[in-house]
């Protein structure tokens, strides 16, 4: 950066291990998270906060949760999708059931439940690994999906099949329903997604994250020092199944509003995984960035041939988009397979000391 | 609670016993659909063994071929040039990935890998469409689509040909791996790269020859399963249905995968139709799934795959 850590003695470990122990990335942060609050519902139009920042700021928190169980714990899922229809099941059930209940505590509650169902998931982690794993939480992702076409408790009986976010205020605020500002939304998932990072930052720099640490980088050795893998495994797949289960939540209440299975199958898996990935495997950052480009690079693609003044065919234009989306992955791939997050860094190391490299 | 136990116990063996005919159509039913998942599977192993990539294009490189071959049909070729053509497509589509993805990432990581060919099947599904349209196809290279009675039971000629198909390309296949020089460089590299590599094998060469195999086997697939159903996208998602057989079969085993693919096929039509009306239905999607994972918990390198050693 432009500025120096020079001079910034630590005397306590408490200070030298802090998140952000130089004191002008407190600053900056704490800036960018004031204006990230603020900014946005003063400045956007109803088109940037309701299609752009909201699901970014949704798909940001599922990415965070896949990322602690692939990134951190190294146990590859192919679940998320069904995790967050559990998530979004779960919080239409409670949110009928109790309408009295504050929604935020619906949305912690149904992260919860989430929570659940990825520890019975997750007991196939014990014995199998790697692809096999991804392939066998698969069996969740359509097993979900199919229990709820299936039992119609699961909608209230709703002949179309769809669950339907019912308004519900936060302090007198709408915050989910037809009559919620995007404003309102915004700001509640933002609120969400802020408290769950700051939460999984300091899980993974505590004993839990260097456990799951462990055990992604040699399980074996890992048990031999003492890590114990069932407990391990296990929570990661809870902990990340709870954030999911927040996040598909958020999806059918602030963004959404009405949603069906279909909203949830295989391809949101691979959306968040590609998030993840994309972003930087085992970072927190990362788990931002990758939301930001997958929702933002479909975005410019589409709007990138009005801009030059072409007018392509839709059919051609949504197969150019494929081509481009998929031709831009592979290439992030081959510049920097270790993310976005990865990269950011590098430029970090580059700009502190520009401009005098050596 | 009787009643339960009597319909998953018994109930459906009795109905099995009842009309054998009819269970052996659907065990016919079941043998194809597995057939066409094993070829699928096949793709898969013949690239994991030899590359350690888990390619998730494979059902894409399926609609890819197929929609090459109606492209060139439509265009008025004949079928042995049109098939020819296609095949050179495949071989050229390998070249193009080992160049271009896979020879930049060498030494990275699995995961990263196989988020590549996630790439690679977004970009060749779009670029397959812009090439030759996105509307459903009718595919006819000459096969008759018709039924006839073999004793009391309907056979399909159509999923008899397939069937003899896929027996002839596995075939082919266990002679060019086991009788050919390259076939031996294709095992050697498939047991260790390193070794293979200072023995003098081309690794990059492997690796072309291994993918154009791939696609060529996808192709097969690609013919069998849109003469059935037409050519359209959602042939591109049979490679989901394929993963539940490398599971069953084994990520690194040829046998595995035909034997996975006929397990997953057969017992798929048999949990539809007997098991699946208690449930109300629709069970196949994740019926496969969980045979596997339970299958899995007892055996976790899968039927014939190799046994797993770690060492810290």
């Amino acid at each position: 950066m432009i500025y120096r850590e020079a001079g910034q003695f630590k005397t306590t470990y408490a200070s030298d291990q802090a998140v952000f122990p130089i004191a002008q990335d407190r600053v900056v942060v704490g800036l960018a998270v004031v204006a990230a609050f603020v900014a946005p519902p003063l400045l956007a139009d109803e088109y940037w906060l309701q299609a752009v920042l909201i699901p970014l700021l949704v798909y940001a928190l599922a990415a965070l949760g896949l990322n602690l169980l692939t990134g951190y714990a190294g146990q590859l899922s192919l679940g998320t999708g069904g995790f967050m229809a559990v998530g979004a099941y779960a919080a239409f059930k409670l949110t009928t059931a109790f309408p009295q209940l504050n929604i935020i505590l619906v949305f912690l509650l149904s992260g919860v439940v989430a929570a659940a169902v990825g520890l019975v998931f997750g007991v196939p982690s014990l014995r199998i690994k790697g692809f096999y794993l991804a392939v066998a939480t698969l069996a969740a992702q359509f097993f979900l999906i199919w229990l709820f076409n299936k039992v119609p408790w699961f909608v209230n009986y709703a002949a179309s099949g769809t669950i339907t976010a019912p308004p519900r205020s936060v302090f007198g605020v709408m915050v989910a329903g037809p009559t919620a500002t995007s404003q309102a939304r915004y700001v509640t998932a933002l609120a969400l997604v802020a408290v769950g990072a700051i939460v999984a930052k300091n899980l993974v720099r505590g004993r839990v994250g260097r456990s799951w640490m462990a055990i992604r980088d040699r399980d074996i050795a890992a048990e031999i020092i003492g890590v114990r893998p069932l407990r391990t495994k296990l929570l990661a797949f809870g902990i990340s199944s709870f954030y999911c289960g927040v996040a598909g939540a958020e999806l059918v209440f602030l963004y959404l509003g009405s949603a069906e299975t279909l909203a949830f199958d295989i391809s949101l898996s691979f959306l968040v995984l590609f998030m993840v990935i994309i972003g930087g495997l085992g970072s927190i950052l990362g788990s931002f960035l990758g939301a930001a480009f997958i929702v933002l690079v479909p975005i410019f693609l589409t709007n990138a041939p009005h801009l030059v003044g072409l007018v392509l065919p839709v059919a051609l234009q949504k197969e150019m988009e494929l081509m481009v989306f998929g031709g831009l992955i592979i290439f992030f791939l081959i510049v920097e397979p270790n993310g976005l997050a990865r990269l950011w860094q590098i430029t970090k190391e580059k700009l502190r000391l520009w401009p005098f490299p050596h | 609670m009787s009643e339960i136990v009597y319909g998953v116990l018994v109930a459906p063996f009795r109905d099995m016993a009842g009309s054998p005919g009819f269970l052996a159509e659907v065990v016919i039913g079941g043998v194809f659909a597995g057939l066409l998942y094993s070829l699928v599977a096949l793709g898969f192993v013949l690239i994991f063994k030899a590359s350690g990539v888990f390619n998730f294009a494979q059902g894409v490189m399926v609609l890819f071929a197929a929609l090459t071959l109606v492209g060139l049909l439509e265009r008025g070729l004949p079928v042995v040039v049109a098939l020819a053509l296609t095949a050179a497509v495949m071989v050229a589509l390998a070249f193009a990935i080992e160049r271009i993805v896979l020879r930049p990432l060498v030494n990275q990581e699995h995961i990263i890998l196989f988020m590549a060919t996630i790439g690679l099947n977004f970009f060749l599904e779009g670029f397959g469409e812009m090439l030759w349209g996105a509307n459903v196809k009718k595919l006819d290279v000459g096969i008759p689509d018709r039924s006839f009675m073999m004793g009391s039971i309907q056979v399909n000629q159509l999923e008899l040909f397939a069937a003899l198909t896929a027996a002839v390309l596995v075939a082919v296949l266990a002679v060019f791996f086991h009788g050919t020089r390259i076939g031996r460089a294709l095992r050697a590299v498939a047991d260790d790269h390193e070794a293979a590599l200072s023995i003098g094998i081309p690794l990059k060469t492997i690796w072309v020859i291994v993918w154009s195999v791939a696609g060529i086997v996808a192709m097969v697939a690609g013919i069998m399963w849109g003469a059935k159903s037409g050519v359209q996208f959602s042939l591109s998602l049979i490679a989901l249905k394929s993963l539940p057989v490398l599971i069953l079969g084994g990520f690194t085993s040829v046998p595995g995968a035909i034997v996975g693919g006929l397990i997953v096929g057969v017992g798929e039509k048999l949990g539809e139709v007997y098991w699946g009306p208690l449930v109300g239905g629709a069970i196949e999607n994740w019926f496969a799934y969980v045979v596997a994972l339970a299958f899995l918990l007892f055996r976790p390198q899968g039927l014939f795959g190799e046994k797993i050693i770690e060492r810290v």
